[in-house]
């Protein structure tokens, strides 16, 4: 199930512009990697190109390969479709589908790849919500609509949803950045629970939050204006919090905690 | 006591702001009292104007095909077979232009890129601005002569769906229902891909991109997100047209061929709707009481146009408390 990833030399743009440059990254399998780095440096759309998201915009394209377990997502008998399927995604905003009932929207994936047994549709959604931290708050209330949760339990809702096709990998965008230090507390523990049985990637502007949850950290960077994103180091999260190889790391961690 | 020292000498700027509020409301309530009042007076007129002619009717206004004003003593009318062509023709027309609308809304905002997607929308808005006396004409003489071996076919082969049984006019030349309702849903149908295409344009962003990430292909994320946030709009924007169908006049009544018999609920029957019928008539307006009759049919259709308008409006006003 977890797969690790193999980023080899990815460049990323965005039409005419150079957004990301030369990426060389592995992401162990069973295993939190998180990316930092200021804004606009290019995280989101290194995350993105992880499972061919970055396609839905007009005009995006990447050079270079990333490697799942050693095959080329972006190999041209490759279906991107099939790409995302297996690398699932939990956006900044919680965006479950609004109208659709909360037992629909866990299971929406597994419908999607044709899955129709009820019985079968059911335990899944009982042990993706129990997995994603939230079958106690829920469980007498899955036919209601998926919008009428809380912002944290959305959150959580979505979590849910991408575990329960149980994909490859897990990408998580800032996934904590509109929710409050409670629901931000309770992710994080599902992060730590979820990462025995998935591989993850999650970006975050909270230093705090990169050292609890992550094992390992990919510090990205701007050398300038117009110029493209860079990674700048990566490294257990102990050591670039301790001891960083680079000084632009250190300026960027100590600015954060002060 | 507190609320007594605010309210007595409340600070300049304020008693300015509510000044303004004040004249804007009063502006906003006086023009949709207007609105209002004035649709209640159209009907009033109208209610006046039909009153003793519906009381010299001799046959039943609601139930009788019949339509015989020419007498003044002795006045025949009645709405059925109106009633009947107006709502046959419309509803084709909306079997027609709703899924062609959808279509091509979804077409023109999730399949071709921005670029190609604007020329084309400009050209779907451009039937709006053809002057329906072109759509009749064309109905009457081009598409109702083409349309005729496909009436016939029809007409010979699903002789046993009453829809297509045999109509009350002769099936050359498609002077029918049939052709009508055709060419009305050309009419009606940028006005539903419009509003279909606003609503289809503005779903939120993160949920496509929740279901492309789930791994729905264009089609399946268009069918879990794009159509349940785009519903209501484009219903509304369905009733929309439906309105401008049930009111159409010059090209049904260019189209349609006259009957000498009553409506067989076909397709395939000719006769007049409720506003050809009375623009058919408007020459001859100078005889009160008959023109009353004219004026009664009237009021059916107003009555009727209104409650579909009435329906749109609350079809769409639950789809936006639904989403907030
Ligand atoms: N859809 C897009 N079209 C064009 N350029 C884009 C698009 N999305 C991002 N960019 C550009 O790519 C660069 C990297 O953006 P990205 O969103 O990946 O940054 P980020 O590191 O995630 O920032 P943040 O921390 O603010 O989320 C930026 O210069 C941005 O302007
Ligand atoms: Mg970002």
């Amino acid at each position: 199930m977890a797969k690790r990833f193999d980023i080899k030399d990815l460049n990323i743009y965005y039409g005419k512009f150079h957004a990301v440059n030369s990426v060389n990254l592995a992401v162990p399998p069973r295993n939190v990697t998180a990316f930092i780095g200021p804004s606009g440096c290019g995280k989101s759309t290194v995350l993105r190109s992880l499972n061919r998201m970055h396609e839905v915009i007009p005009g995006a394209r990447v050079e270079g390969k990333v490697l799942l377990d050693g095959e080329d997502i972006y190999a041209s008998n490759v279906d991107p479709v099939e790409v995302r399927r297996t690398i699932g995604m939990v956006f900044q905003r919680p965006n479950p589908f609004p109208t659709m009932s909360i037992r629909d929207n866990v299971v929406a994936g597994l419908r999607l790849a044709g899955v129709k047994n009820k019985k079968h549709l059911d335990e899944v959604a009982e042990r993706s919500l129990r997995g994603a931290n939230l079958w106690n708050e829920v469980k007498d209330r899955l036919d209601r609509p998926g919008g009428g949760l809380s912002g944290g339990q959305q959150q959580r809702l979505c979590i849910a949803r991408a575990i329960a096709v149980q994909p490859d990998v897990l990408l998580m965008d800032e996934p904590c950045s509109a929710l409050d230090p409670i629901s931000t507390l309770a992710i994080e523990d599902l992060i730590t629970e979820l990462k025995k049985e998935y591989t993850i990637v999650i970006v975050t502007h909270n230093m705090q939050q990169a050292a609890r949850v992550s094992d390992q950290t990919a510090f990205f960077n701007l050398l300038g204006v117009g110029q493209p994103g860079q990674l700048i180091e990566v490294d257990d999260t102990e050591k670039i919090f301790s001891n960083p190889g680079q000084k632009a790391t250190e300026d960027y961690i100590s600015g954060r905690f002060g | 006591m507190a609320e007594e020292v605010t309210g007595s000498s409340p600070p300049a700027k304020s008693n300015g702001r509510r000044r303004g509020d004040g004249v804007f409301r009063s502006m906003t309530t006086g023009s949709s009292l207007v609105i209002v009042v004035s649709i209640g007076l159209i009907g009033l007129f109208l209610l006046i104007q039909a009153v003793p002619s519906l009381n010299a009717n001799n046959i039943n206004f609601f139930t009788s095909p019949e339509w015989a004003t020419g007498e003044v003593g002795n006045l025949r009318f009645g709405i059925r077979d109106l009633l009947v062509v107006t709502v046959l023709s419309s509803l084709l027309a909306l079997a027609i232009a709703m899924p062609l609308a959808m279509g091509i809304a979804l077409f023109l905002t999730h399949y071709l890129q921005p670029k190609l997607a604007r020329p084309f929308a400009y050209v779907i808005d451009l039937l709006a601005a053809v002057p329906s006396i072109v759509f009749g004409l064309w109905g009457a003489k081009v598409l109702g002569p083409a349309l005729e071996p496909v009436a016939t076919f029809l007409n010979e082969n699903l002789a046993w769906v009453p829809l297509f049984s045999d109509g009350n006019v002769s099936l050359s030349g498609g002077g029918n229902i049939f052709t009508a309702g055709i060419v009305l849903s050309i009419m009606i149908l940028p006005i539903i891909t419009a509003v279909s295409r606003e609503v289809f344009r503005q779903t939120p962003v993160m949920q496509i991109e929740g279901a492309l990430a789930l791994g729905a292909t264009r089609w399946e994320m268009i069918r879990t997100t794009v159509l349940p946030f785009g519903r209501s709009g484009y219903i509304a924007g369905s009733m929309l047209g439906l309105g401008r169908a049930l009111g159409e006049t010059v090209a049904v009544l260019i189209i349609l061929r006259s009957a000498t018999s009553s409506s067989t609920f076909s397709f395939f029957d000719g006769g007049y709707t409720f506003a050809s019928k009375i623009a058919s008539a408007a020459p001859e307006f100078s005889e009160p009481l008959s023109t009353g009759a004219y004026i009664a049919a009237g009021l059916v259709l107003f009555v009727f146009t209104f409650a579909v308008n009435a329906l749109a409006r609350y079809v769409a006003g639950r789809g936006k408390a639904k989403a907030s």
